[in-house]
């Protein structure tokens, strides 16, 4: 509580954090704001905003509720970002306490592989992840995942490794303990800092990721998402530009809110603030260039 | 190697860590490609029209189709050293001439997004480190918070909807105009025309990222001692925020240049097709939507090879830019 209300006294915890408060409490609330099916014509189509009470966003070519689409596009935005992150981090933590504590060849390994994931951009790995596996939610949480779980893996293994040969570890081996319990129950949980401070830059790529391949019409056909609202709304981009806009709206808006709460927490922790994307590693933390 | 001078002692260090790394890229793109349904010598029949079965034992012999996985990576793998990178059944040519034709717009997009966004970001970045706190530092910084969250391809969009639709300034769409019939100095004026949008939409958000490193890093310099101690000399002004504090500065947005190459690439794709440009990034989304695996795998090696290639460069520009680096023997 101490720590939220440390994030919350800066002015950026505070407009971050109570723009994503609202934007949780939309999607929760979605089928109490918009019940009904949002895939399914409500009204006149290509109704401007403001101009019909029912609908005060307008409708889209087929007669959808943009309003109601945009609630529940927040939803799915939220659900596929959130478990993309976490998966992003869960095996991006787990591979970087296993190269950090074993060390030798493990280590040279893990990292020539996460390498290898850097090389090939982020976005087409998940193309190329979806193309094979079909879009559907889970996949494209996955495929998000595989793109982003490099960096916190090498800021866990950075951090693993200034802690591995301290006291207390030294201490754990005498008791006999095995190599891996100590690695994540007593290394792992002092280390993990700055991973998590890695979170909300995490969150924000992969909004973005999940609007660009909604976009581009590989997302879920089964779900309202911003994206795929922004490239319905292209084909009447010149009649209508609304239809793209105000969905892109919210897009800006959801990944600066993360953007700013997620600088806000960084700051509380005294790590650097991050403004980069996940499969940039930190300059003195990337190996290559100094050989 | 002791005799070799020191860029190139560099240049082959680097290539020896960076063959273990593309080697592991491949073998990801083989177990992609065998995950996907249908093999090479279905897309091959496919784009020609179809063959009987005996046809197609035949070929699945002749390329090593027909044993275990591992024949089958070797049969890839020297299938690529030979630069075979399989057949197209979408384009019904071979994956190697399509990416190789659809390579140069990329990086010319590329290229001068990051051109853009490196000058200006750096540009912007040195207004607001060189007096942090100041009212055009918070304003411009919160201007880069917003830019850095908007989507690319977005943008792009509410980009045409200003300058093709409302002030019809700028073409919306496309390389060049088509059958223009234009040569030389003016079909360069044309293509730039229809670069300005997409190079904008793609390049903004990557000038915000610059804009951010070199604030906070001319932030952080303010405090060191040798800063204050060419203070103490009484050095002040444009002098002083220029060769002290901004050109230190600016070694971390370098290196950040390179690590950004992949994600630039990346962002390429959506960009490209919002604008229609034919380059490797809309061949990326057209193979997926058409199911042709082998030539999104193109793709996708391709890229590796260019990250690498562009990583390389800016390590040795890294190089010449700062002496300590790669100077000894482990560095």
């Amino acid at each position: 509580m101490n720590f939220l209300r440390r994030v919350l006294a800066t002015g950026e915890g505070l407009a971050g954090g109570a723009m994503l408060a609202v934007l949780l409490a939309v999607a929760l609330a979605a089928p109490v704001l918009a019940p009904g099916d949002p895939m399914a014509m409500a009204g006149d189509p290509l109704l401007r905003p403001f101009q019909d009470a029912a609908h005060p966003l307008g409708t889209d070519r087929l007669g959808r509720d943009v309003l109601a689409g945009l609630i529940h596009g927040a939803r799915t935005t939220l659900l596929v970002a959130g478990a993309a992150a976490a998966a992003a981090l869960g095996i991006g933590i787990t591979v970087g306490t296993l190269a950090g504590f074993l060390g030798g060849w493990v280590d040279e390994a893990l990292m020539r592989v996460a390498e290898a994931f850097q090389t090939v951009p982020a976005f087409l790995l998940t193309l190329a992840l979806i193309s094979v596996t079909g879009p559907r939610a889970s996949t494209i949480v996955l495929g998000i995942a595989i793109g982003a779980w490099m960096q916190p893996a090498r800021i866990t293994r950075a951090e693993i490794l200034s802690l591995r040969e301290r006291d207390f570890v030294a201490a754990a081996r005498v008791i006999g303990m095995h190599k891996l319990e100590i690695a994540f129950r007593e290394v792992l949980p002092n280390a993990l800092t700055p991973a998590i401070s890695l979170a909300a830059v995490i969150v924000a790529a992969a909004v973005l990721i999940e609007a660009a391949l909604s976009f581009l019409g590989f997302g879920d056909p089964n779900r309202v998402t911003w994206g795929s609202m922004i490239a319905e709304g292209r084909a009447v981009l010149r009649g209508a530009p609304f239809l793209s806009i105000i969905p892109g709206m919210a897009l800006v808006a959801t990944v600066l809110a993360v953007h700013l709460t997620g600088r806000a927490v960084a700051r509380t922790l005294r790590v650097r603030p991050e403004v980069v994307r996940p499969e940039v590693v930190r300059p003195e933390v990337a190996r290559p260039v100094l050989g | 190697m002791t005799g070799l001078p020191r860029p190139l002692r560099l240049v082959l260090r680097r290539l020896a860590g960076a063959l273990p790394v593309l080697a592991l890229v491949v073998v990801g793109s083989f177990l992609l490609l065998e995950a996907a349904p249908g093999d090479a010598v279905d897309a091959y029949l496919a784009g020609i029209g179809g063959g009987d079965a005996g046809q197609m034992a035949a070929l699945r012999a002749e390329w090593g189709l027909d044993q275990g996985p591992l024949p089958r990576l070797a049969a890839y793998v020297t299938a690529l050293l030979r630069l075979d990178l399989g057949w197209s059944s979408a384009f019904e040519r071979p994956v190697l001439e399509v990416v190789l034709e659809r390579l140069p717009n990329t990086l010319l997009l590329m290229g001068m997004a990051t051109a853009l966004a490196l000058s200006l970001g750096s540009l912007l970045g040195i207004v607001c480190g060189a007096r942090p706190g100041s009212v055009q530092d918070r304003a411009l910084s919160l201007a880069a918070i917003a830019v850095y969250a908007t989507p690319g391809f977005w943008l792009g969009l509410v980009l045409i909807v200003a300058f093709s639709v409302e002030l019809r300034w700028l073409p919306s769409g496309g390389i060049e105009t088509t059958a223009s019939g234009l040569a030389g100095w003016d079909r360069a004026v044309d293509i730039a025309r229809h670069l300005v949008l997409p190079v904008l939409a793609l390049g903004l958000v990557y000038m915000a990222l610059y804009l951010r490193l070199m604030r906070d890093g001319m932030a952080e310099l303010w405090g060191q001692d040798f800063v204050r101690a060419a203070r103490a000399r009484g050095m002040s002004g444009r002098r002083l925020v220029l060769r002290h504090v901004a050109r230190n500065a600016l070694l971390p947005v370098v290196t950040m240049l390179g690590l950004q190459s992949a994600s630039m690439l990346g962002g390429s794709v959506v960009v490209e097709s919002v604008f229609a440009i034919p380059g490797l990034g809309r061949l990326a989304q057209e193979s997926v939507a058409r199911r042709d695996t082998p030539l999104l795998l193109g793709v996708v090696l391709l890229s590796a090879v260019v990250v690498m290639l562009v990583n390389l460069v800016i390590d040795l520009a890294y190089a010449l830019l700062d002496p300590r680096v790669g100077s000894g023997g482990g560095g």
